[in-house]
């Protein structure tokens, strides 16, 4: 979906490491977690609480709430306002959060 | 407990920036709160990195990008405590602002705050604009601007602004393949504004630069058309076409990203929240704090400044900025009304062309999306809500936009209604036939940012208690 641009610096360099669904991906400390993640070609990034419809980051400023993720276990994490750091797992959100202790199947209530 | 600072700046783009390093050069102590690690807000996003880092992503992005770097340097080199990273999610009339830092709940008070909260893009729903792939111009920009990132398939820009064609241009030049910009702007538009023109012409830098932008982008090959209506993002889980009408002429563009614009407005969650009063702008459709010519609000200890007050853009921002400064500075006490006043002349008249401008942009590109024709279109992405529901609610009596929260959950989601209030109020007044201005807006209540509960419980109450 997204790419470096080929005159950029960030292209070479110190690079972190990030696993979005298991799978990593090579960044830069100055990315947002969304920004890492659509150089992965993610497809969606969520699926919303009502209609389980797929969902892609849309404004990367803090103001839409589409880059809902799961960060290192947490979920409805502001992927586009969370700054990388080496070995963060990001999952998909998929629909309504689950609560700890909550066996609940995400999305039904 | 801490001691109160005089004055809490919220916002560090370029009205908080400018705000902050003048209130502190008149001895004024400052706390600055930026959601952002760093300062420069959306306009001059990363600009400390890109500057030393990022020469070619500098060169994309162009001269009036660099020119904040100066601005950032200046807060950085004053006495300004600045918190990146600080998501004020509650301010009170008394000064308090509530504010989380990595998870972790904070309280302060100034004796003023001045909110300098900026922009957001308008939300622009059409049928297809919750598909993955679709996303703002203002959102291909920011990936430039924070990650030197560019859409790696092909792209549609679609919709009306300075920024549509700004976008366009930029990603041209970082090498994007971009097919076509789809322009809302009809040629009538830019002659039925003719008699905005000599009033104009003090900004006349602004128009010789939008002329040549448009130029830039033809010669580079991609084709411009004006007019688009029936604009349609169309995919099966991801967006892989655009649909429109221009002229005569049916439109179709086999893409995979699609970025939508329909100007900006001001983001106005902090205003509402604390309660300050607002006013419908109509050649733009948004509302605004009611505010003096210093920015002060209908609450006296709130002032706003920047694009948050009213679209001006980020030069007048940075004046406007200066301007509350200066009368903060009056207020507390620290200079006399006629220094402040024969301060702000020379900034007033700096001011001047940067903001003669307006008029003339802000009627040749007037948003085109504030309505969907259709009523499946999504209204609120939050919670799902289509203008087809929101137009039965109202037909069967709902009142207003607070009603439609309660029985629609329109506006009830993450984003709390930061991309469905502007269309929502629009689609009341439409049915209701009665000017916007007098549906009203959502209330909007604390927190203004989701926080969690741990925070909460968290939170070091001892820090404003006394």
């Amino acid at each position: 979906m997204f790419r470096r641009h080929d005159k950029s610096s960030q292209a070479k360099g110190d690079n972190v490491t990030i696993y979005f669904e298991d799978v990593p991906i090579i960044c830069k400390p100055t990315d947002s977690v969304a920004a890492a993640v659509l150089l992965s070609d993610p497809g969606y990034t969520r699926r919303t609480p009502v209609t389980k419809a797929p969902r892609a980051p849309y404004c990367m400023m803090g103001t839409c709430f589409e880059c809902l993720m799961d960060i290192n276990g947490v979920e409805n994490q502001q992927a586009c306002m969370v700054p990388v750091r080496d070995g963060m797992k990001v999952r998909r959100q998929n629909g309504v959060p689950i609560l700890p202790g909550d066996s609940k199947e995400p999305g039904n209530d | 407990m801490t001691e109160p600072a005089d004055l809490i700046v919220i916002g560090a783009g370029p009205a908080g920036l400018a705000a902050a390093s003048l209130a502190s050069k008149h001895n004024l102590s400052v706390l600055l709160l930026d959601e952002q690690a760093a300062p420069g807000g959306q306009i001059y996003r990363n600009i400390e990195h890109n500057i030393t880092h990022e020469s070619e992503t500098c060169a994309i992005l162009g001269a009036e990008y660099a020119y904040g770097a100066a601005l950032a340097e200046t807060c950085r080199a004053s006495d300004v405590t600045y918190t990146p990273g600080a998501t004020v999610w509650r301010i009170d009339p008394d000064g308090s602002v509530a504010y989380s830092v990595n998870g972790a709940a904070h309280t302060a008070k100034g004796r003023r705050i001045i909110l300098a909260t900026g922009a957001l893009e308008r939300p622009v729903p059409i049928p297809g604009w919750t598909l993955p792939g679709v996303m703002t111009a203002g959102a291909a920009q920011t990936l430039l601007k924070a990650s030197a990132m560019l859409p790696s398939g092909r792209v549609v820009v679609a919709g009306t602004g300075p920024l549509a064609m700004l976008v366009t241009l930029q990603l041209i030049d970082a090498g994007a393949d971009i097919a076509a910009l789809l322009e809302t702007t009809r040629k009538r538009d830019y002659f039925s504004n003719a008699m905005l023109l000599p009033g104009a012409m003090a900004g006349q830098d602004y128009l010789r630069r939008g002329m040549a932008m448009r130029r830039a982008i033809r010669a580079s090959g991609v084709p411009i058309y004006g007019g688009v209506t029936e604009l349609e993002a169309r995919g099966d889980g991801q967006v892989s076409s655009v649909r429109g009408r221009s002229g005569g002429e049916r439109l179709t563009f086999e893409i995979d990203t699609l970025l939508v614009h329909d100007g900006v407005v001001p983001n106005i969650q902090a205003t509402r929240q604390v309660g300050c009063e607002h006013e419908w702008y109509e050649p733009q459709r948004y509302w605004r704090p009611v505010r003096d010519s210093w920015g002060t609000t209908s609450i006296d200890t709130i002032t706003v400044a920047g694009d948050g007050a009213g679209i001006s853009g980020a030069r007048a921002a940075e004046y406007l900025g200066q301007l509350a400064a200066l009368d903060a500075a009056y207020r507390l006490d620290k200079i006399s009304m006629a220094d402040r006043d024969s301060a702000a002349r020379p900034i007033r008249s700096a001011m001047q062309p940067h903001t003669a401008i307006r008029p003339l942009l802000d009627g040749v590109f007037t948003p085109s999306f504030t309505t969907p024709h259709g009523d499946d279109t999504i209204v609120c992405r939050c919670e799902e809500v289509t203008a087809g529901e929101i137009r039965t609610a109202v037909a069967q009596g709902v009142m207003g936009p607070n009603q439609i929260k309660s029985f629609t959950r329109c506006g009830m989601g993450p984003c709390q209604g930061r991309n469905c209030g502007l269309t929502v109020a629009e689609l009341i007044a439409d049915v209701q036939g009665v000017p916007v201005s007098d549906v009203g807006y959502f209330r909007l209540r604390p927190p203004i940012k989701p926080v969690t509960l741990g925070e909460l419980a968290a939170m070091d109450l001892s820090e404003t208690d006394s």
